[in-house]
């Protein structure tokens, strides 16, 4: 006997496991159902009724139900696309197309719009039979922050953002109000993302299938930056952008496009192009240093890595009481473009404190909010001018006119182009931890540890973010905590609030599996074998490069002897760590009170 | 454990004989609806006066006896004397006195009270002869209007919680769902999913925390039969949300009902209390090892958390919004437990089917609609209220023999069953056996049990809209066709009721119609084309004549109406002139009068003052 369960789609017969819904067993068989609520990574909602497919009982029972709320059974045969379904589609696209505003071609989203590719597809030209929505009621539209725009008059209700505001961060930043047709999403009270306690970690513009959540775009600033000869213009690309980048090419995910990056924005017209991997291994120094010493002191532990942008302001918001167990080293974003405003014109010719511009690469909505922190401004400039999101070079690639993916690799600048495979895993939820205990093991031990792969810190586990491993540096035993998203991160903060977390270290990155897949990457919320694929490519080139710990970098070698001095030194405290402000609001529960 | 049972025969013998001193009991109606025509002042003046009468049975004393709705709500304030035989209808504050000395002292009746049957214009004295009462079977209702709902006692001496005992004596949970199986009771809140089924696939998930949730959220507009249950014998259904609760493994359960209920959650409040109190709920019920809480939520009235899962979300806290079926509540319901969910009617049924065997229930009904169903039948009818009658009853039954006919002699058009879900009924359907099966052919449903009976004066495009926009306004939000369908759907009813509607509406009305009831994410959306799709069916002529004419046929439509003066008729009075109250008539004393239409506001003044019956209204 065979346990093997078979159902049949479109006549193919199919084998099923443990696929959590009907819909993915339709995906494996080959067949596509469009669908606009449903998530891999998100609880199935059934709102959109796009995947609905008829489905007939082995007892001859017919129904049509949406097939991502529907367990697949054996032996049942499903059709997707009878008159009925199409009907609905059509209907549901219809209705919803005469309820959106349809300026498609200044839309943000625009290509990338998943109603207006199955408007297409379902050949839908005229919607004006309907009641015209938009004309009668124009909501404003939100861009009150560096980061995200929110259209309301372009959202189709499809829940994806609220879903993954909730179940991601915990946080429900996002709501629906009122009822019937006159539901809206809006955050609290109907304020502006500015006004509410939003990290803008940008998951809810990632899973939006319509435009309305973008990101800000800022490549024409950019551009401007670029053609005016007055201006000198340096790029910083962080860890993540190169195992993601290709996808908008054609690429595979995890494919590493760093040399082609390096070589588009010297084609683009960039002066110098940095890797973000450098100061990921200057971040080591000092946060592995930090360590040692908080450990030895027993001060402020568990560490908590300051990274990530959106729990840094999460921190703040919610539990500034906690913020003195944050790291207190700038990010490596903040790192380097510190150190490149300090040292680049001493290095280069030409470049002076007043003519250099930093264009920071990032995979990340929240490092638009992070460089404009008060906190990381010198002289009255902010020490990042401008941060491009994964998206946006890929766009400003396009708008080049270049040819990416058959570029002729380049190297970085140097002096700071050189970097470890510490550097690189950042990318990655556990690469920071992963990085920090490789060096911290030689600065307490004196000796180099040997095996360099701590796959344990590795990987994403959709229901356990949470990963505890224990690190034995020579007897002592230092136990290190790795979480995605800030629901996991949340727990481990009640653990610490009521005494039971039994850690030394926490390492959080509020996108779910970290940076490479942040919310400002490529789109891939249909796909959520991606988050591993580009992990991958981090890892594989951890394993490639020569140097795997970050003091063993030359570049950083050279600079801690010809500047820096020693990792916690006075003047490394001044260019490479920053401090944290109280930004709590009240709590949710004094807001409804009053 | 059984051996330490009470025995409820005992007690039941003790309350009986309690209110056999009470003497002439008179009862006065306290439901919502007599309540509010000043009953409460009623039974206080039956209060004072009674106190020391002896009344002509020569019983010891007079009782006044606050109860629950006794259905015939448009008669009120009802107070009826069992003993005495009578119904006394529409009960002033002044009328009492007359009542307690010509009747009750002297034994004549008070004949100016007496409820006057429409079709033979006479008084009627004996309750039976009532025509409303006279076809109805009463067994869910029994009770209502029979004993004072605040009382445990009075219903102690019905009966209540005889079964719950019968059941905890008995000890084998899955004989009681076998016996719910084996009566055909069918869910009554509208979907009619047989509720034995229901309980057997619940209690395949005893072991761990389950729930009871009773739905008492009757939001269609117009119906009240399961607030009359709650309010007049709130322990029928505590019953039989305990018995259900021993028959599926759960020990805790919730009452869902909406807050415009204060009456019925008021009474389930002391009711819950009493039997607490007493060890009829709580803990170790009636001295077994079974214990069950029961909560009451509030609803905030949305109708669609009728719906059961828009239901659980809000019990829980979230907001009304349906979510996906499978898991059913069965398996994954409140808090993530398996739930039973019934309704109030359903559960209110159990004990009765508990005591009396499911072959009585299932002798009554048809093939596969068994037991009874109580509507609230409202509209153009003689007769309104709420009426309990077996499955299989004719809708001529209802309406002309239970309802007294269509008010003033009009003529039957249709009825609206099961509310803004349900469908529209025609004359072809009058005979029609009415259960769950038959209805669902007919494109309506049983529903809650809503009916509305209309006369030739409605216009049934109107009707349309009216649901329509209902149902718009209802929809949770969530799935696009209920969401954006209904709302354009509305728009287009809109149109034709104002004349402004075109032919290929009609097309894109029926399209809409079916996309949004096959593709609806909940019951609520799925139902909610129902009374356009049937009213399109049977009275599409009415829709065109809206649409090429610019005719309402009932006369109803505002927009549609022109009123003209003929001026062979007109004498030049100027009375309408000067009754116009936006100066729409113009004209010269002695000279014919002419009505501008574009400031006509058509409210008809002119119509009623004219002397000569020279304005008319097409």
């Amino acid at each position: 006997m065979s346990d093997k369960k078979t159902l049949t789609v479109n006549g193919k017969v199919v084998e099923f496991t443990d696929e959590p819904n009907l819909l993915e067993v339709i995906r494996k068989a080959g067949f596509h159902v469009p669908t606009f609520c449903y998530r891999p990574d998100l609880t199935q909602y059934g709102a959109c009724r796009m995947c609905v497919v008829e489905v007939e009982y082995p007892n001859g029972r017919k129904l049509i139900n949406s097939s991502c709320t529907m367990p697949p059974e054996a032996d049942i045969k499903v059709k997707t696309n009878t008159e009925k379904t199409r009907r609905i589609r059509k209907t549901v696209l219809e209705l919803l197309l005469a309820n959106h505003d349809r300026e498609c071609t200044t839309c943000e989203k625009s290509g990338k719009c998943e109603l207006q590719q199955y408007a297409e597809e379902y050949g839908i030209k005229d919607v004006s039979k309907y009641v015209q929505l938009k004309k009668e009621r124009y909501l404003p539209i939100d861009d009150s922050n560096p980061s995200l725009v929110r259209d309301p008059n372009k959202c189709i209700l499809c829940g994806a953002c609220v879903r993954a505001c909730a179940e991601f961060q915990g946080h429900a930043v996002l709501g629906f109000a009122n009822r019937g047709s006159k539901t809206v999403v809006q955050p609290l009270a109907g304020k502006p993302l500015s006004s509410v306690d939003c990290v803008f970690c940008g998951q809810c513009q990632a899973v939006c299938p319509t435009g309305a959540l973008t990101i800000k775009n800022e490549v024409n600033p950019v551009w401007d930056l670029i053609t005016n000869p007055e201006k000198k213009v340096l790029a910083q690309i962080a860890p993540s952008v190169r195992v993601a980048l290709g996808e908008e090419f054609g690429l595979e995910p995890g494919a590493n496009t760093i040399g082609l990056i390096n070589a588009a924005l010297k084609e683009i017209g960039f002066d110098l192009v940095f890797d973000t991997n450098f100061s990921a291994d200057l971040t080591i120094m000092e946060e592995a240093h930090e360590f040692v010493e908080r450990v030895s002191k027993g001060e402020n532990l568990p560490l908590f890595t300051s990274c990530c942008p959106a729990w840094v302001r999460y921190l703040e918001t919610q539990h500034p009481e906690m913020l003195n167990h944050l790291s207190s080293c700038k990010s490596p974003q903040g790192m380097l473009s510190s150190v490149l405003r300090e040292l680049v014109p001493q290095y280069f010719e030409g470049f002076t404190k007043e003519n250099i511009n930093i264009v920071s690469i990032m995979p990340c909505t929240a490092k638009k909010v992070e460089a404009k922190r008060a906190q990381l401004r010198k002289d009255n400039k902010f020490d990042t001018d401008i941060v491009l999101t994964t998206q946006e070079l890929a766009k400003m690639i396009k708008s080049a006119g270049i040819d990416f993916s058959t570029l002729e690799p380049v190297e970085g600048d140097s002096p700071f182009a050189q970097y470890t495979g510490a550097g690189t895993i950042f990318g990655a939820s556990g690469g920071v931890a992963e990085a920090a205990v490789r060096t911290a093991y030689e600065f307490v031990t004196g000796e180099p540890l040997s095996d360099l792969d701590i796959k344990a810190m590795r990987g994403v586990d959709k229901n356990h973010r949470c990963k505890d491993v224990e690190i034995d540096i020579k007897g002592t035993i230092v136990k290190v905590r790795v979480v995605s998203t800030l629901k996991e991160a949340e727990k481990s903060l009640q653990e610490i609030k009521n005494g039971t977390a039994d850690f030394h270290m926490l390492e959080v990155m509020a996108c779910p599996g970290g940076c490479i897949n942040g919310g400002g990457q490529p789109r891939s919320c249909d796909d959520s074998k991606i988050k591993e694929k580009r992990a991958q490519g981090l890892y594989k080139e951890d394993a490639e490069l020569k140097f795997r710990r970050s003091n063993d970098n030359p570049d950083i070698k050279k600079l801690y002897k010809e500047y820096l001095e020693n990792p916690g030194s006075h003047k490394a405290h001044e260019l490479l760590h920053t401090t944290y402000q109280d930004k709590f609001k009240g709590s949710y529960k004094d807001l409804v009170k009053k | 454990m059984t051996t330490t049972l009470i025995d409820i025969k005992k007690e039941q013998q003790k309350v009986k004989e309690q209110i056999k001193a009470q003497g002439l009991r008179v009862l006065v109606c306290a439901g919502t609806g007599c309540v509010a025509n000043g009953s409460l002042k009623v039974i206080e003046r039956f209060k004072e006066l009674g106190a020391d009468v002896r009344p002509m049975t020569h019983q010891d004393k007079v009782t006044i006896v606050p109860t629950g709705c006794h259905g015939f709500c448009e008669q009120g304030v009802l107070v009826v004397i069992p003993d005495l035989d009578i119904t006394y209808v529409k009960v002033k504050l002044e009328d009492v006195e007359e009542i307690v000395e010509s009747h009750i002292k002297n034994g004549k009746p008070v004949e100016r009270l007496l409820y006057v049957d429409p079709k033979t214009q006479e008084h009627v004295f004996k309750n039976e002869e009532i025509n409303f009462y006279a076809k109805q079977t009463r067994t869910t209702l029994a009770n209502c209007g029979e004993i004072d709902a605040e009382s445990l006692d009075e219903a102690l001496a019905t009966g209540a919680y005889e079964a719950l005992h019968k059941v905890l004596e008995q000890g084998n949970p899955d004989a009681v769902i076998d016996e719910i199986v084996k009566s055909g009771l069918r869910g009554r809140g509208g979907g009619g999913f047989p509720t034995g089924m229901k309980w057997k696939f619940t209690a395949a998930n005893r072991g761990g925390k389950s729930y009871v949730v009773c739905n008492g959220d009757e939001g269609d507009p117009g119906a009240f039969m399961d607030r009359s249950v709650m309010e007049g014998d709130p322990h029928k259904l505590l019953e039989g949300m305990a018995i259900a609760g021993y028959a599926i493994g759960a020990d805790e359960a919730y009452i869902y009902v909406r807050a415009e209920y204060p009456l019925a959650i008021h009474r389930l409040r002391v009711a819950i209390k009493q039997a607490e109190e007493r060890g009829y709920l709580g803990k170790n019920i009636m001295g077994s090892d079974f214990n069950f809480e029961i909560h009451i939520k509030e609803g905030a009235g949305a109708f669609v958390c009728g719906e059961e899962t828009a239901l659980i979300a809000s019990i829980e806290g979230e907001r009304g919004m349906p979510r996906p079926k499978p898991p059913f509540p069965a398996n994954k319901g409140l808090f993530g437990r398996p739930t039973l969910i019934n309704n109030v009617e359903t559960l209110a049924n159990v004990s009765t089917i508990i005591l009396k065997g499911a072959d009585w229930f299932s002798s009554m009904g048809t093939e596969k609609s068994k037991g009874t169903k109580t509507f609230a039948l409202t509209g153009e009818v003689n007769n309104t209220g709420l009426i309990e009658v077996p499955m299989g009853t004719t809708l001529r039954e209802i309406v002309f023999d239970i309802g007294g006919g269509i008010r003033g002699g009009k003529k039957f058009k249709a009825v609206q069953i099961g509310g803004p879900s349900g469908g529209c009924l025609t004359e072809e359907h009058l005979d029609l056996p009415m259960d769950y099966d038959n209805l669902i052919a007919a494109g309506a449903m049983v529903g809650s049990g809503g009916l509305v009976v209309m006369n030739e004066d409605t216009c049934i495009v109107e009707v349309a809209r009216f649901f329509m926009n209902f149902t718009q306004n209802e929809s949770c939000g969530k799935c696009v066709p209920c969401r954006e369908g209904t709302k354009n759907m509305l728009k287009i009813l809109e149109r034709i009721v104002k004349g402004k509607g075109e032919m290929k509406d009609l097309e894109t009305l029926e399209e809409l119609a079916t996309a949004v009831k096959d593709g609806s994410l909940c019951g609520l959306g799925k139902t909610a084309p129902n009374p356009v799709l049937s009213t399109l069916k049977y009275f599409k002529d009415e829709y065109i004549a809206h649409i090429k004419d610019k005719r309402c046929p009932a006369g109803v439509c505002e927009a549609m109406k022109v009123i003209t003066i003929d001026e062979e008729l007109c004498k030049g009075c100027t009375k309408c002139a000067r009754n116009c109250p936006v100066g729409a008539i113009e004209g010269t004393v002695r000279n014919p009068h002419h009505i501008d239409q574009s400031k006509c506001i058509k409210c008809g003044a002119c119509l009623n003052s004219c002397p000569f019956k020279a304005i008319k209204q097409n």
